[in-house]
């Protein structure tokens, strides 16, 4: 058994006791977010186009898989796939409107055509507006799984992230995933190679849309409602962050990433509250309101002194020690 | 008298609002085209200094009790110091590394801004009156004209203009031109173009700061007051172009001008018409009405 290979078993094991030890509600959020980050990591790591607006992706395919669910009362699967589809289509929208310039304006165009899709969601009525759309049931998988168990659906959303993940993983390794890579790296020599390079970064801006879609349609069966928080440029911003920490380019460091900032969001008060304890600065008691600056402080780190990451870091520790 | 079913007083009231977003449009986008230039950074925290400038603007008045004039002048000098510090601290380490970094880091930054205001003042806005001098309104004919809006429009434009001058047609635009095309030769000629990037950063964050200060008496000045306008003016800066200095002037204005129109006549869609316009744009002439890309 390779070293990989066994590193992946020990993995998965780790996520089918998982929901024995930890709150299930917060692994399946958490792993729908990993999701999300591999997704976005497709882009950024392996591709070089930095997106600021996949909450549109995330966002839009959770509003449309409650509105099927909900609305049209179709069974939870086909709901994923009409959340899943909508993502990628408007990937492929999207992506060929931003494709079009490089570099630095691919983030700008990204982000300003998915705050118009956030004022879209702020005014149409199936998204319910600032009320968001809610009661989404979760119903029963292939008609005969009842996902209103906490455990039953959490082992449905450990497959679809274990499946998103293979996806990911079988593109950066396969030929296709090998042109991206050489577009990261110098996009006009793989031009000049004879590789239709706009071509090949649309295909990578689709499976990356689509899977988010995906991440996105899990959350919102899992919680059973979706609200303009998922379509906001903050959420652009929470996945790049995720990427970041825990490692562009690298094939675990979104998932790492992922858990580490939804850990801390959900347990920044009480680190404020144990932090003001010790140093006896009444201010930090207030940190929990205030997560944003928390994240940003991570952010602002991260890119002056950890650029690689945490795994990123953590793989050039190994390769030194090896040498 | 009405066009198209509207009366011309609201017409003509729109297209001033319209004006008034023009102007804050020309001077945020004209800031970033500037720090580009010379930084190679687009700073996302341009959103958040406009805010710390209407702030900066409430607290002179509020605490130290000085007006609405001194702080016109006062304001953009104490964010433009603070943009300084920015500088000089962190963004200098991410020039040589890929654009996206110093993008990140100023939307890190954008973020912990935010915070910080709105953990002190709550999201709710604060009211800052109008100055004196600049109440009221006058009739100019066809509309009455209410005299804080044009002064914001009048204001700006001379800003913008000044701007434009300095850096066309002085001797000091002219090294900041050279230091955009040829940073290393600049420095050789014995320019010293680190005290150059530094000056140059605060003064685009200044000129955001200063935008904030006009803008405080009309809008109620809230700590998300800028990332709102900031993603509006990154799609005026693709569908301008960050070439040309008259040519963000002039996409700045004339985007206010289309919105306000739309608000008259498809007020659903007032918010979303500059990113259609951005992705016509895109489809047409990627490079932008005035870009100078490759």
């Amino acid at each position: 058994m390779s070293r990989a290979a066994l590193g992946y078993t020990v993995l998965i094991i780790c996520g089918l006791i998982a929901p024995f030890v930890l709150y299930p509600i917060f692994l399946m959020q958490a792993l729908c977010f990993a999701l999300f980050a591999c997704a976005f990591n497709l882009l950024i790591g392996y591709t070089g186009l930095l997106s600021f607006g996949h909450a549109a992706f995330l966002g839009m395919a959770g509003y449309m898989m409650g509105l099927a669910v909900k609305q049209w009362g179709l069974p939870p699967e086909l709901g994923l796939l009409v959340g899943t589809g909508t993502a990628a289509l408007l990937g492929y929208l999207i992506g060929s409107l931003a494709i079009r310039r490089q570099g630095i304006y691919f983030a700008m165009i990204t982000l300003a055509l998915a705050q118009m899709l956030y004022f879209f969601c702020l005014q149409a009525k199936f998204t319910g507006g600032e009320d968001g759309l809610q009661g989404v049931p979760r119903g029963h998988l292939f008609g005969f799984i009842s996902l209103e168990d906490d455990r039953a659906m959490y082992y449905v959303v450990f497959a679809i992230f274990a499946l998103g993940f293979w996806v990911i993983h079988r593109t950066i390794h396969s030929p296709f995933g090998q042109v991206l890579t050489a577009i990261r790296e110098n996009e006009p020599r793989a031009l000049s190679l004879g590789y239709d390079v706009d071509k090949y970064k649309l295909l990578a801006f689709v499976i990356s849309a689509g899977l988010s879609g995906l991440a996105g349609s899990t959350k919102t069966l899992v919680l059973g409602f979706e609200t303009l928080t998922d379509v906001h440029w903050h959420m652009s911003g929470e996945v790049v962050l995720m990427t970041l920490l825990g490692g562009m380019g690298t094939v675990l460091g979104p998932v790492v990433g992922a858990f580490i900032v939804k850990t801390l969001e959900n347990r920044i008060g009480e680190f404020g509250q144990m932090l003001a304890t010790y140093t006896g600065l009444e201010w930090f008691r207030t940190i929990g309101d205030s997560v944003t600056i928390v994240t940003g402080l991570i952010f602002v780190i991260c890119v002056l002194a950890f650029r690689r990451g945490i795994v990123g870091e953590a793989m050039a520790l190994l390769r030194k020690a090896r040498a | 008298m009405a066009i198209f079913g509207v009366p011309l007083q609201a017409m003509f009231g729109q297209l001033l609002l319209g004006l008034v977003n023009g102007s804050f449009y020309a001077m945020l986008s004209l800031g970033l085209a500037v720090i580009f230039g010379l930084l190679n950074i687009i700073n996302f925290t341009h959103g958040a200094v406009y805010m710390m400038g209407a702030y900066a603007a409430y607290i002179l008045m509020t605490v130290l009790g000085i007006g609405y004039w001194p702080a016109l002048v006062l304001a953009p000098l104490a964010v433009g110091i603070f943009g300084m510090v920015i500088e000089r601290t962190m963004l200098r380490w991410l020039y040589k590394l890929d654009h996206l970094y110093g993008f990140l880091l100023t939307f890190g930054l954008t973020l912990v801004l935010e915070g910080l205001f709105r953990s002190v003042y709550g999201v709710s806005g604060q009211p800052y009156p109008v100055p004196d001098l600049l109440r009221g309104a006058t009739d100019v004919g066809f509309m009455t004209l209410p005299n804080y809006r044009a002064w914001i429009v009048v204001a700006s434009l001379s800003v913008c203009l000044i701007t434009w001058y300095v850096i066309e047609r002085t001797k000091l635009g002219a090294y900041l031109r050279a230091g955009t095309e040829n940073p290393q030769l600049v420095q050789a000629f014995g320019i010293n173009v680190p005290l150059m990037v530094t000056l140059t950063y605060g003064f685009g964050v200044a000129l955001a700061a200063f935008a904030g200060v006009l803008a405080a008496p009309v809008i109620q000045v809230n700590p998300l007051m800028g990332s709102n306008l900031i993603i509006v003016v990154f799609a005026v800066v693709v569908i301008g172009g960050m070439g040309s200095i008259l040519g963000s002037i002039l996409t700045g204005l004339g985007l206010g001008i289309v919105e306000g129109l739309t608000k008259v006549y498809y007020p659903e869609a007032s918010s979303t018409v500059v990113f259609v316009i951005m992705a016509i744009v895109l489809m047409v002439r990627p490079a932008g009405l005035f870009g100078r890309e490759k």
